[in-house]
């Protein structure tokens, strides 16, 4: 079960996908606002995105970027019915991944 | 500079297996295979330090061809929608930057074969600030600038 959602659509010749992940990023510079204690940082570092086993772009992210990330980029080349797929790895080693097809 | 070349040397080795037959049949740009999360860029408290650390240098040249969608005024810092976009060639990668952040280097997108230069997400700001967008193409940085601000707590109006 992942909680990576993808929406990939082939128009004039563009694939753009667009996808939401679900995770706290947080930055560790936070402070709990009962404990009066800093949160740790646990944040997605690297996002890979593939078609069909090709890397069409690695982000790395600080916990800059917001909660719950939305990212969305545009390749060319793609056809309809191709899988995408996208795998996050966090601070904490942890990782999740999605796959979809393009419509 | 001697610390960037050591770097690539034991990536290199690390890759040496199939990410390397991949390199060698051209199919992964060497950037790609290169790529892992910067910490000293990330941990940057400064552009020019972040900048550095992420792509060798510092020497940004502002070009309007990189349009960069945020809004004028963002009601809530955690959650300003960025986009960056260009028409530029050979565009390899893009970085974001809240400028005014503890840490300003958000984001880097590295592009692979067929990305078009073109990158959504939604960032947190401190405070008012400009939103800086890097894009590196050939060995060249380009950089444009927007302002956003952020009025947190606000209620609109």
């Amino acid at each position: 079960m992942s909680d990576i959602k993808i929406r990939a659509k082939l128009k004039d010749g563009e694939t753009e996908v667009k996808c939401l992940m679900s995770h706290p990023m947080e930055t560790g510079l936070r402070k709990d606002s009962k404990t009066g204690e800093l949160v740790p940082a646990h944040f997605i570092q690297e996002v890979v995105c593939k078609s069909k086993d090709q890397v069409v772009m690695t982000a790395n992210w600080s916990g800059g970027v917001s909660k719950n990330p939305y990212l969305a980029f545009k390749f060319k080349g793609g056809e309809v019915g191709d899988p995408i797929e996208i795998a996050w790895t966090d601070n904490m080693g942890e990782t999740q991944t999605a796959t979809d097809k393009i419509t | 500079m001697i610390d960037a070349k050591r770097r690539i040397l034991l990536k290199g080795s690390l890759a040496a297996g199939t990410v390397g037959v991949a390199v060698g049949a051209g199919l992964l740009s060497p950037s790609l295979v290169l790529a892992s999360w910067n910490e000293a860029a990330f941990h940057a408290k400064d552009l020019p330090a972040a900048l550095t650390s992420l792509m060798g240098s510092d020497a940004t040249e502002t070009n309007e061809a990189i349009k960069i969608k945020a809004p004028d005024i963002a009601e809530n810092g955690a959650v300003v929608p960025v986009t960056v976009e260009t028409d530029m060639d050979g565009v390899t990668s893009i970085a974001i930057v809240a400028d005014a952040n503890q840490t300003p280097l958000i984001a880097s997108f590295d592009l692979g074969e067929g990305a078009v230069p073109f990158v959504s997400t939604r960032i947190k700001m401190a405070k008012t600030s400009n939103v800086v967008a890097v894009v590196q193409s050939g060995d060249k940085l380009y950089s444009n600038a927007k302002e956003v601000k952020v009025t947190i707590g606000g209620c609109g109006g």
